[in-house]
């Protein structure tokens, strides 16, 4: 039976979770790029936010979320076809549209997550076809496994809003598509800064507040559970934030924005797929690992790995995501303030499934990205010339500019 | 007359147009350009990644004045801009050979 208050915080919610991608992440990674490449980065999350909502409404929804299949669902909602107006999403007291709508924004902003990666010199072309493909031979396995009663589901695998969904397998993407494209121009010693330290600031805030929407939406009603997540959210945010701050002060002297900015996602990220299991004290710890974690990951994949994956994607999301999705495990436990474990469960059989589902799903992601990437590299080519790439996407791609001064 | 070009700190400006301003400078030129001295550009650092910047944001002032008052527009200049730290500019002066105020064609002098 459909209720009237959880339909609307679900409704509120899906807005939010929209405006995370358009235009939180937008301005986030485009403040990010440099100037001449400011509206590609506008123009890669905006086409993929309407290119993801039709291919949710043909057919990927329905793969994700109908039928009884381990691996996949089936075609039986293609389209939403034969869908009486007033149907109840399965398992919730939502209309379908709403569950519909909340999911498909889900299934836009992941994609979007992978754009920081390739940033300033991918094929708008390539960027819209890999999306395509990715979306459905990635993003709607892995989603039907864990949130569409498929085999991580079966063996009990908690994910609560998206720290595999979303995060690992955008992060593991990332890395895959940084390495086959190539880093950018100059890199590591002659790339340009940040054009617009203060946009990725506005940016990062529309997706803080979003988060609202994405974690405490997640509870799929508007009660307690929702209530506990969107706390446990603000404080995972803060802490990080912090820690990044301070890092940055006690190694450069100085703490910078864009750094400042970056705990916070982290902060978010980390918290994700715990955030309906866990209690606000666990929260605290879960923002301080995953602010310092992903600061050192960040330099890892940078310095170490020598892999342009420009905005950092794997290092904040695909860190970030699993280290949440194995803390989890350790601070669902109610004697830490949780949820407590389903019956039978223990910690360790609990971190042993999360386990199973970080490999599972950084092994997939891993695989079929590449073999994704490597089809749209042999049809129409992933890079851009390089003089394009000098000359910046904007002008060469999209005959415009950012700013005309 | 002479021409007199000054790359000073863009924070700057306002009391080198005041200092000028107080000497009988009647008009200047402003633009915002960048460039390098002996500092040698700027590192920033983002998300524990150094960028050199190979230039930094300067604004260059230029100055048409009679003979009699360039020296002291040099100095005045030099005074207002002066922070006393690495990156305070630079002034030039050159030999100006003729001028014309367009709106009524006077030559010369008459037309500063």
């Amino acid at each position: 039976m459909i209720d009237a208050g959880n339909t609307a915080w679900l409704i509120t919610a899906t807005a939010l979770v929209l405006f995370m991608t358009l235009p939180g992440l937008s301005l986030f990674y485009g403040g990010l790029v440099r100037a001449e490449n400011l509206l590609s980065v506008l123009m890669q999350c905006f086409g993929i936010a309407c290119l993801v909502s039709v291919v949710w409404l043909v057919c990927a929804y329905s793969l994700a979320f109908s039928g009884g299949g381990a691996w996949i669902g089936d075609l039986s909602k293609a389209l939403l076809s034969g869908m009486p107006r007033d149907a109840v999403a399965a398992n919730t007291t939502l209309p379908e549209t709403v569950f519909f709508m909340f999911q498909m924004t889900f299934a836009i902003i992941t994609p979007a997550l992978i754009v920081g990666a390739f940033v300033e010199r991918m094929k708008f072309s390539a960027v819209l076809l890999f999306t395509l493909l990715w979306v459905l031979l990635v993003y709607v396995p892995v989603t039907h496994w864990i949130w569409g009663g498929g085999w991580l589901a079966e063996r009990g695998l908690l994910d609560f809003a998206g720290g595999l969904v979303v995060h690992l397998t955008a992060g593991v993407t990332a890395l895959v598509l940084a390495v086959l494209l190539g880093p950018r121009l100059g890199f590591p010693d002659e790339v340009k800064p940040p054009h617009a330290p203060w946009m990725t600031m506005v940016g990062a805030c529309m997706l803080w507040v979003g988060w609202f929407g994405f974690n405490a939406g997640s509870a799929l009603t508007a009660g307690a559970d929702a209530g506990m997540a969107m706390t446990v959210t603000q404080i995972s945010a803060a802490t990080a934030t912090l820690v990044w701050i301070g890092i940055e002060w006690a190694k450069f002297g100085k703490p910078s924005l864009v750094g400042a900015v970056t705990g916070t996602i982290a902060g978010l990220a980390t918290i994700t797929p715990a955030s309906g299991f866990v209690g606000p004290g666990a929260a605290l710890i879960i923002g301080l690992v995953g602010g310092a974690v992903c600061y050192f990951m960040v330099g890892v994949v940078k310095r170490r790995f020598k892999i342009d994956d420009a905005l950092d994607v794997f290092a904040v999301h695909g860190v970030g995501g699993a280290i949440g999705i194995l803390l989890t495990a350790v601070f669902m436990d109610a004697a830490l303030g949780g949820v407590g474990f389903a019956e039978g469960n223990s910690m360790g059989a609990q971190a042993a499934i999360q386990l199973t589902g970080i490999g599972a799903v950084l092994l997939w992601s891993l695989v079929v990205s590449f073999i994704i990437a490597k089809v749209v590299h042999a049809v129409i080519g992933l890079r851009v010339s390089a003089e394009t790439e000098e000359q910046g996407l904007d002008l060469r791609l999209h005959g415009e500019r950012g700013y005309n001064m | 007359m002479k021409y007199i070009i000054a790359v000073i700190q863009p924070h700057r400006l306002d009391p080198v147009r005041e200092a000028l301003a107080g000497i009988g400078v009647q008009g200047l030129t402003v633009s915002e350009v960048r460039g390098f001295g002996r500092q040698k550009g700027q590192t920033e650092i983002y998300r524990g990644a150094e960028y050199n910047t190979q230039y930094v944001p300067k604004v260059k002032v230029e100055i048409a004045v009679d003979d009699e008052i360039a020296d002291q527009v040099v100095e005045a200049v030099g005074n207002a801009a002066r922070t006393g730290r690495i990156g305070d500019g630079k002034v030039f002066v050159l030999p100006l050979e003729g001028a014309m105020r367009v709106r009524t064609g006077e030559m010369g002098a008459d037309a500063l």
